[in-house]
């Protein structure tokens, strides 16, 4: 179902987001955003063998943010660190068959977030 | 699923007689008022005097003093732009409140470019505007005060009276923009001392496109559009006559019924205020307790965003509004365009939660089941976005910390 401005998709992972919670004693996490800017994400990562083998977010924001935190969870689970850093925001927004241009920085703040929880990762892992 | 629009300060659905009172004049009577030579532009200026006639009724003014124009937005601009011009000096002075709507903000900008000064009057946390604050930002350069009658996004109504009074005892002119309000509460231009109102057809129930700005007998306005010479000089272009006839019906229509309709939605107003009240926690409602618009309640919720509050409440059948940023401008072109609402600052809601805002607008059309539904169903809708907010989660930390 597409709702107002945007995709059926977006709709899809906005109306039953995947991996919301948070994870105990987690990795890495990374904190982006800002709730005075109107969102805010909090990313969760379970890190094994290099490999990130379970996210999850929690999210303050509008549809597009909780859509892009869904998203990104989704896309980051069972990639290498090196994959997950790589991922940008425009393939976010793609996956989500696009988003208003109003919205672009929500897809934004989605790889901030990942790429803020890898450096906490790595800050927690040095070597 | 039943669709419950709670959505009327965006615009209301045409009443029935309306859309009947209009139809024979998109096909039958099409003449155009200024070839009134003719039997066709004879019936067509016959329509748009008998509605002028009903507008003015509706405000207690004389036919001769309603400009139609094409809605509240060139009202307002005509309102604002017309007085500063017409008062022919350099610079000059303007009073305007803190929560006006953009198309009179916005029409001071290019006043300001020519020289002309603005000062901007405060509102209490209820939204209010202190007339005495307006009566110190008076000055001997002032040309007009312009002061909503009521807020759409909050629902405050303003003590235009005694601003008008004000206004009248310095010999400034005062400007209402009576969008939100006319035909929803009493508006006398004579009680008010209004010189300026501007009203738009499609908030009381008459057609998009129509709107209309009432301009005392002997107020000077500069037109805006330059043209003809239709509506007394003060607007060029041909009538738009259904729209005109249409307004003129809901004026009618409004006038005769406003007072069961305010009965009904005041009634229908409180019963949703303590609905909400009692079954959402971290719930603040915003505007005035009382002196507010019928059927309107406003408010925010802490941890939650307001743009996915109407997602989800659409997704349940339940059309409202926000004041969030988020939702501000979907259809801008970047991220500039989304503007968190200048209202709820101006009543000091703190800016890194005023983005939960809704406004729930109720009409005479909605029900007391309607009312019901969306109280049984809102809770749970924040109750979502709260779970999965980290904003929530904290909140929730640091209070089981606190209680240990």
């Amino acid at each position: 179902m597409a709702g107002g401005p945007y995709t059926a998709k977006v709709m899809d992972h906005f109306m039953n987001p995947r991996n919301v919670g948070e994870i105990e004693n987690a990795d890495g996490v990374g904190e982006v955003g800002n709730p005075a800017c109107g969102d805010m994400m909090r990313l969760y990562l379970k890190v094994e063998e290099g490999k990130i083998v379970d996210a999850k977010f929690r999210t303050f924001g509008c549809g597009a943010a909780i859509a892009s935190s869904s998203m990104l969870t989704e896309m980051i689970k069972g990639k290498t660190l090196e994959e997950a850093r790589a991922i940008t925001n425009q393939q976010v927004a793609e996956a989500l068959d696009g988003l208003p241009p109003v919205k672009i920085h929500c897809s934004v703040m989605a790889e901030q977030a990942v790429k803020a929880a890898l450096d906490d990762y790595v800050k927690k892992n040095p070597g | 699923m039943a669709r419950i629009f709670f959505d009327h300060i965006s615009t209301s659905p045409l009443d029935p007689r309306v859309f009947e009172a209009m139809r024979p004049y998109f096909l039958e009577v099409y003449g155009n008022p200024s070839s009134h030579i003719h039997d066709q532009g004879q019936a067509a200026l016959k329509a748009v005097d008998a509605a002028r006639a009903e507008v003015a009724s509706l405000l207690n003014a004389g036919p001769g003093e309603i400009v139609f124009t094409s809605g509240a937005t060139e009202s307002n601009n005509l309102a604002v732009k017309g007085a500063a011009e017409a008062a022919g000096r350099k610079g000059g002075h303007i009073v305007v409140s803190d929560v006006e709507h953009f198309s009179v903000l916005n029409a001071l900008i290019p006043l300001r470019n020519r020289g002309v000064e603005v000062t901007t009057v405060p509102v209490d946390s209820d939204g209010k505007v202190d007339p005495g604050d307006v009566a110190g930002a008076i000055r001997s350069d002032t040309m007009l005060v312009s002061v909503m009658q009521a807020n759409s996004e909050i629902g405050t109504i303003q003590p235009v009276a005694e601003i008008g009074r004000i206004a009248r005892e310095r010999g400034v002119l005062f400007h209402t923009d009576a969008t939100a309000s006319a035909g929803h509460i009493p508006l006398d231009v004579r009680t008010i001392g209004a010189d300026l109102v501007t009203l738009s057809a499609h908030n009381f129930y008459g057609p998009k496109g129509a709107g209309a700005l009432f301009v005392r007998e002997g107020v000077a306005l500069v037109s805006q559009i330059d043209g003809g010479f239709q509506e007394r000089g003060f607007r060029a272009g041909t009538e738009n006559v259904p729209g005109i006839v249409g307004m003129g019906a809901a004026a009618g229509i409004a006038k005769r019924e406003m007072g069961e309709w305010d009965f009904r939605l005041r009634r229908l107003g409180k019963r949703l205020w303590e609905g909400i009240a009692a079954s959402v926690d971290h719930l603040h409602f915003t505007g005035h307790p009382s002196d507010r618009l019928p059927g309107h309640v406003s408010f925010w919720v802490e941890y939650a965003e307001g743009e996915s509050l109407l997602l989800f409440l659409n997704v349940n059948g339940i059309m409202a509004a926000s004041g969030s940023a988020c939702s501000s401008n979907l259809r801008g072109h970047d991220e500039e365009d989304l503007v968190a609402s200048p209202v709820l600052r101006a009543i000091g809601v703190p800016s890194d939660i005023c983005t939960g805002s809704i406004t729930f607008s109720l009409g005479k059309g909605n029900t007391e089941a309607e009312v019901d539904e969306v109280v049984s169903v809102l809770p749970g809708i924040v109750k979502r976005l709260w779970e999965m907010s980290p904003t929530y989660l904290d909140y929730q930390k640091q209070k089981a910390q606190g209680g240990a």
